[in-house]
């Protein structure tokens, strides 16, 4: 452990350079938030004042909460059908079709949004679907699914399959073994890709802007336009706020897969 | 050992009958694509007996496992437990359990835990489980261990783990697939013995599957040799190595001379066979007859016995002796016993291992050393090739 923190004065400098590259333009935008000027660019002394602003504006605070219920529910239900393909994938050993299968799960990955985007529309449209928080969210289940597929399979694939088969030979049937043994070891990575699907519909504009219909935009959708008209210092603020939230989520996301891999009995539903 | 489990006591209609094989493969095959795994095996089974399925890696033994512990259906034949056929049985379905080659331990449960799932599914009370693991424990010396976890453990105390959550549901037919396999020499050698005592002292009755002949030399009561999918050979160890049914079980099971025969004739309850590369040698005849196909003479080296004038005559049969002359070629000494490679006049090659029975080298033998290698009829058979 010494060695490591042993780092060479090359080491430390492309660390640093590699972290500014990634994190100072937030920094700039955290500091910027706590900024008393009105002009953007123009620094006038600390203040709260645009958070004030930002806690007013009653459209801002709606589009977050859209977003917020959107990335929710639709990493919800991408997860739940994500898992349930990767395991019919790596568990349901040769089914006809297996390989198509599983090359159109995985062709959202590719797809270009707008692509994606303009397709969805379409769809809803010839089906008469009123646009709106549903459309939103069936259209971003639609895009996080096969990441976690994706995040599931690989896990799944690692996975000793002799340990369900020893649940089977101790007396479980195979669905109860799946429960018993499959479900507690794969749990880190449905976590995992629950995270990713929420930060994707998150910060999505293109998908959310092609299905998304009047008095429902996200949160990204109101920046965008706001953006169109002049940055406003309110935008600072509240992009503090989402970094704040995703930072929150990650770490106790960290903290949780931690604690699962060092007391599993409590992962185990027996 | 009276207390039964429910899923045993489902099955205690069919009472195992006097004479009756606890276990009967019937005609059992299994095809994976165009690759016949297992190709028609029939066996019988007693109870409390400790069998070993020996084969080299590829010839079935594991698809036949695989099938007696329900993950593989057979494709042909029956598997009967107490005369029940389970061929088709799943495998939370039988009274069997298994001891998989990786332990399969449940990494995210206790010791503790991974003992008592067995029992758990089988729906047994809280205090029986409870009483159930500690004896469980003991019986493997795992005391204070219960709490960790798999990877806290040591590569034995793992295997023994394995051992106690397979046999906690107190099967009636315990499988081991190479159970000793990732265990190191010495430890392995413990282990066997103790897996001995383990299956003698609980009456249960044991199949292993291996690819170590010494292993299953040592603990199996009975061997079946595997060879492509079919039974070989069936039999007590003794007779596995002594009289080995073909050239090729005669080569997997321990080291053997080999002498292919020319010609053979009949001199009384003997055959003399002639060799090409060891003259003619007299053999005791044969049980089965010999067809018409190609045949060897077979000799193992602890029965050549080496001296430097000519066969010590014990009983004055020195005719029936076989006699060959040679000079030591190379020495291979291996601690309790040397082994010497002879290179015959006539040309062959015998091999001859010599137990070190004094500690100093007085009666060993130097290299180019002109040596007379002698068995007598008894101590080689006749195989068909």
């Amino acid at each position: 452990m010494r060695k490591v923190s042993r780092l060479s004065r090359f080491n430390i400098a492309s660390l640093a350079l590699g972290l500014a590259f990634l994190y100072l333009p937030i920094l700039i935008l955290v500091i910027y938030s706590f900024n008393a000027s009105r002009l953007v660019t123009v620094w006038g002394g600390w203040s709260l004042r645009w958070y004030r602003e930002l806690f007013n504006d009653r459209a801002m605070i709606e589009a977050a909460w859209m977003s917020l219920r959107v990335a929710v529910s639709s990493a919800t239900i991408a997860t739940l059908l994500g898992t349930l393909a990767a395991v019919a994938l790596s568990r349901g050993e040769s089914f006809r079709g297996r390989t198509l299968f599983s090359g159109m799960l995985y062709a959202p990955l590719v797809m270009p949004e707008v692509i994606t985007g303009l397709s969805l529309l379409l769809l809803f449209v010839a089906l008469n679907a009123e646009r709106g928080f549903w459309t939103v969210t069936i259209a971003h289940t639609t895009l996080t699914m096969c990441f976690v597929a994706v995040v599931v399979q690989s896990r799944l694939g690692s996975l000793d399959r002799s340990l369900e088969e020893a649940a089977m030979d101790l007396g479980c049937n195979p669905a109860r073994a799946f429960v018993a043994v499959t479900l507690p070891l794969i749990a880190p990575a449905i976590v995992a890709g629950w995270m990713l699907a929420f930060t994707l519909s998150l910060d999505d504009l293109v998908i959310a802007s092609f299905t998304t219909g009047p008095g429902s935009a996200t949160l990204p959708i109101r920046i965008y336009s706001e953006v169109r008209l002049g940055v406003k210092p309110e935008i600072n603020a509240i992009c503090t706020l989402v970094i704040a939230l995703i930072a929150v989520v990650i770490v106790i996301a960290s903290l949780a897969s931690k604690l699962s891999s060092s007391q599993g009995e409590s992962a185990a539903p027996l | 050992m009276t207390d039964e489990l429910p899923r045993t006591e489902a099955a205690a209609d069919a009472l195992p009958v006097a004479g009756q094989p606890l276990l009967r493969i019937e005609g059992v095959a299994k095809t994976f694509g165009t690759f016949r795994a297992v190709d028609g095996v029939s066996l019988d089974i007693k109870a409390g007996e400790f069998f070993a399925l020996l084969g080299p890696s590829g010839c079935g033994k594991t698809t036949l496992l695989r099938m007696l512990a329900g993950f593989e259906a057979p494709d042909e034949g029956r598997i009967l437990l107490d005369g029940k056929d389970i061929a088709q049985a799943l495998p939370h379905e039988r009274p069997i359990n298994m001891m998989f080659q990786n332990y399969a331990l449940f990494p995210h449960l206790s010791v503790r835990d991974n003992v008592a799932f067995g029992l758990k599914r089988a729906g047994m009370a809280r205090a029986d489980i409870a009483t159930r693991v500690d004896e469980m424990v003991a019986l493997v010396k795992l005391e204070g261990l219960e709490k960790r976890k798999p990877d806290q453990l040591s590569g034995g105390q793992r295997q023994r783990v394995a051992l106690a959550r397979a046999l906690a549901r107190r099967p009636k037919l315990l499988l081991l697939d190479e159970p000793l396999a990732a265990l190191d020499k010495k430890l392995r050698e413990n282990t066997q013995g103790e897996l001995m005592e383990l299956q003698r002292r609980l009456g249960m009755t044991f199949i292993i599957v291996t690819h170590d002949q010494e292993e299953a030399m040592t603990m199996a009561s009975r061997i079946g040799v595997m060879k492509a999918g079919k039974l070989a050979q069936v039999a007590i160890p003794r007779e596995l190595y002594e009289a080995p049914r073909s050239r090729w079980i005669a080569e997997f099971v321990g080291d053997i001379n080999l002498f292919d025969g020319e010609s053979k004739l009949r001199d009384g309850h003997r055959l003399v066979i002639g060799t090409r590369d060891a003259g003619a040698l007299v053999v005791a005849e044969p049980r089965e007859p010999l067809g018409a196909g190609k045949f060897s003479v077979a000799i193992r080296p602890e029965k050549v016995k080496l001296s430097r004038r000519g066969p010590v005559s014990e009983a004055g049969r020195e005719t029936a002796i076989n006699r060959l002359d040679g000079v030591i070629a190379d020495i291979c000494y291996l601690g309790g016993t040397t082994t010497y490679k002879v290179k015959l006049d006539t040309g062959g090659m015998v091999q001859a291992s010599v137990a070190n029975s004094a500690r100093l080298d007085v009666d060993a033998y130097s290299l180019n050393q002109h040596v007379v290698a002698w068995f007598t009829p008894d101590d080689c058979v006749v195989l068909p090739s």
